[in-house]
C-alpha cells in the first residue's frame, strides 16, 4: 500500500497519540506483573520435581546413603578384612565409647572453637586490608605484591615458625588458621571493590557523595554478596588448616584423634574423624549459605 | 505541596556561560607518550535562566563531554565555565546530570534512590515531602517501594529524573537521557519533561542525537560539528525553535528546521536531494 506524504502525517500523528497511551498501559502491566515474577511463585503451571522441597533433601542424602550400604556390604561379606576397614557400626561404638570418656564433645568443642576463632580473626582482618587495597590505588601499589607473594607460601611452611614463636599453645593454630581465613576474603573483596560499577560511582558522585558516605552507600552494598562467598570460601579453608594445625601439634582436638588414632592403629577412630570433618563444615557452610541467600536477596 | 514552602519552593534556574571551552584526550602509546586529541575547541555559549538548550551533533564529537564539564564530572583543558557568573566546581552541586542509564542503586526501592538526590542538610521531613511530590510529578507514586530491576526502563529513567530534580538544581543536565528507551516511550518522556520543566522552570542542558526531541523540547537548538574531518568540534550553528511547548510534531515550519539541522549533521533528505517525491510504503500484513 503506498501513501502520498500528507495523508501518511495525519497518520502518524494518530499514531502517536495512541502509542503513548499504549506506552503507558504497558509501563502499568509491567509494574503489576514485576513483584509477582520476583517472588517465589512459579509461573501457572505444574511445579517441576527438581524444584520440590522433599526431592530435593532426598536427592541430596541419596549418595550418603548409597556408601553407607555399600560400606556395610563390603565389611560384613568379608570382601575387605575388618583391620582395613571397620563395619559402620564399630564406628559407632567407637564415637560411643570417645563419648562416653567425655573426649568427643571436648574434641568437637575445641576443634570448632577454634575454627571460629580463626575465622573471625582472618576473614575481619580480610575484610578490613581487602577493603583498603580494594579502594586505593596507593595502598594496592604498595600492599598487593607482598601480600600475593605471602598467600603463595603453602600452609604447612607456618607450622614450624609458629610453634618455634608461639608454643605449643592455641595461639599457634589460632594464628594459622586466620591465614587461611584471610586470603579468600581479602583476595575477593580488593577485587570486587576494584570492579564496583564505574557508572554507579560517578552518579554518587555527582549526588555529592563522597569519602565514607560514598562508600557506604555504594561501594559496599554492592559488593556484600561477593563479599559473602568471600566469607564462605575462608570458612572451608579455615577447617583446611584447623587439621593441618592439629595434625602437627596438639593434645586434643579432631586433627589430634586423627593423628592419634594414626599411631595406635585405630581405623574406626579415623573414619569418625573423617566423617566428623565432613559433617561439621558441611554444617557451617550451609549456615554461611543461608545467609549469603539471604544477602543476595537483599542486595543483589 | 505547600507545608513547607523553603523546601517546595522551585529551583532557582541559573545562567550558563561557556567561554573558548577546549578539550583533550590523551592518547598516549609507546611511540608517541605526549600525544592529544582535541576533542573540543572554543566553544562559546550562553544559555540563559530557565532556558532548555538542545545539544546535537554527530556521534563521538563531544555533545557528552561538553554536558560532563558543565557539572564538573570532567574538567576543560582550557577555557571555562561558570554558572550564574561563578566558576563550575568538582561535581558542582548546583547542577544535577540525568545519564544516558537510569544508574539507579540496585539494592534500593525507587523512592530510596529518588531519595539519593536530596541535599545534604536538607531537614528530614521536608526532604521526605519533596520525593513523594516529585515521584507523583514523575507518575511513580504507585512503584515507589519497587526495586529498580522490577520496573520497566522508562519507569527507571523517570525514576532517574526525579532524583536529578531532587537535587533541586539550577542547571539540570540531561545527557541523551531517552536514548535508550523505547520510540513510543520517549515520545511520553518528552511531554514529561516538558511538563516538569513547567512546574520546576530550570535551565535545562539536553545532550541528544535526535534532532526531532531537540526541536520538541528545546527553545535553542546547539549543533556541535567539526570544520576538519579530523580537528576539534565546535559550535557550528545555533537554532532558535519558534513556537511554545507543546509543539506539534509534524508542523511545516519544523520540518524545515529538521532538514536544516540534519543537513548540518551531514545527513541529506533522500527524497529531495534526489529529485525525488516523499514517499512511504506501509507493509502489508502479515509483515
Amino acid at each position: 500500500m503506498t501513501y502520498q506524504t500528507t495523508p501518511d502525517q495525519r497518520v502518524q500523528v494518530v499514531a502517536s497519540s495512541v502509542g503513548s497511551s499504549f506506552a503507558e498501559a504497558r509501563d502499568v502491566a509491567e509494574a503489576v506483573g514485576a513483584p509477582r515474577s520476583t517472588g517465589s511463585a512459579r509461573p501457572v503451571g505444574r511445579r517441576r520435581l527438581t524444584d520440590r522441597r522433599w526431592f530435593v533433601i532426598a536427592g541430596g542424602a541419596l549418595i550418603p546413603v548409597l556408601i553407607l550400604a555399600a560400606w556395610q556390604i563390603v565389611s560384613t561379606t568379608g570382601l575387605v578384612p575388618l583391620s582395613q576397614l571397620p563395619s559402620p557400626a564399630m564406628v559407632w561404638l567407637a564415637a560411643v565409647d570417645l563419648a562416653q570418656r567425655g573426649l568427643l564433645g571436648l574434641y568437637i568443642a575445641i576443634s570448632t572453637q577454634r575454627v571460629l576463632i580463626g575465622f573471625a580473626v582472618g576473614g575481619g582482618l580480610g575484610l578490613l586490608v581487602g577493603a583498603v587495597v580494594g579502594l586505593s590505588r596507593l595502598s594496592d601499589i604498595l600492599l598487593a605484591p607482598t601480600l600475593g607473594a605471602i598467600r603463595a607460601v603453602p600452609s604447612l611452611a607456618w607450622i614450624p615458625l609458629l610453634i618455634l614463636w608461639f608454643k605449643i599453645g592455641e595461639e599457634s593454630k589460632v594464628i594459622l588458621i586466620s591465614i587461611g581465613a584471610f586470603f579468600p576474603v581479602y583476595t575477593i573483596v580488593a577485587a570486587s571493590l576494584r570492579h564496583v560499577d564505574r557508572h554507579l560511582i560517578e552518579a554518587g558522585r555527582a549526588f555529592g557523595l563522597s569519602g565514607v558516605r560514598l562508600f557506604a552507600t555504594v561501594q559496599l552494598p554492592a559488593v556484600v554478596p561477593s563479599v559473602i562467598s568471600g566469607l564462605r570460601l575462608a570458612l572451608a579453608q579455615a577447617w583446611l588448616f584447623l587439621v593441618a594445625a592439629e595434625l602437627i601439634a596438639s593434645s586434643m582436638g579432631l586433627g589430634f584423634l586423627l593423628l592419634d588414632s594414626g599411631q595406635n592403629g585405630r581405623i574406626d577412630r579415623i573414619i569418625l574423624a573423617i566423617i566428623l570433618l565432613a559433617i561439621l563444615g558441611k554444617l557451617t557452610d550451609s549456615i554461611v549459605g543461608l545467609f549469603e541467600r539471604w544477602a543476595i536477596r537483599r542486595w543483589a | 505541596m505547600s507545608a513547607d514552602s523553603a523546601i517546595a519552593a522551585p529551583p532557582r534556574a541559573a545562567s550558563v556561560g561557556f567561554s573558548d571551552v577546549g578539550r583533550a584526550f590523551s592518547i598516549r602509546s609507546r611511540r608517541k607518550p605526549d600525544a592529544t586529541r582535541d576533542v573540543l575547541s572554543g566553544v562559546r555559549l550562553e544559555v540563559g535562566a530557565g532556558e532548555i538548550v538542545a545539544i546535537i551533533g554527530a556521534s563521538g564529537c563531544g555533545k557528552s563531554t561538553l554536558l560532563r564539564i558543565a557539572g564538573g564530572l570532567d574538567a576543560p583543558t582550557s577555557g571555562a565555565v561558570s554558572i550564574d557568573g561563578n566558576p563550575v566546581r568538582h561535581f558542582d552541586p548546583r547542577t544535577a546530570v540525568g545519564f544516558q542509564e537510569p544508574r539507579l542503586l540496585p539494592w534500593r526501592s525507587i523512592a530510596d534512590n529518588v531519595a539519593l538526590g536530596v541535599p545534604r542538610g536538607t531537614p528530614r521531613v521536608g526532604a521526605r515531602q519533596n520525593v513523594d511530590r516529585l515521584i507523583e510529578l514523575v507518575g511513580l507514586t504507585e512503584s515507589a517501594g519497587l526495586r529498580p530491576r522490577e520496573v520497566s526502563g522508562g519507569m527507571a529513567q523517570r525514576a532517574a529524573l526525579a532524583r536529578a530534580l531532587c537535587r533541586r538544581p539550577g542547571v539540570l543536565l540531561l545527557d541523551e537521557p531517552f536514548g535508550a528507551l523505547d520510540a513510543l516511550t520517549r515520545l511520553k518522556m518528552q511531554d514529561l519533561l516538558i511538563d516538569i520543566h513547567t512546574a520546576e522552570p530550570t535551565t535545562i542542558l539536553l545532550v541528544t542525537h535526535d534532532v526531532d526531541e531537540a526541536l520538541q523540547l528545546a527553545d535553542r537548538v546547539v549543533l556541535l560539528a567539526r570544520s576538519e574531518p579530523e580537528g576539534p568540534a565546535s559550535v557550528s550553528q545555533i537554532v532558535t525553535v519558534p513556537g511554545h511547548r507543546p509543539r506539534d510534531r509534524g508542523s511545516a515550519e519544523l520540518a524545515e528546521l529538521r532538514a536544516r539541522l540534519l543537513d548540518g549533521l551531514g545527513v541529506d533528505r533522500h527524497g529531495t536531494a534526489h529529485g525525488v517525491a516523499a514517499v512511504t510504503t506501509i507493509p502489508h500484513y502479515p509483515y
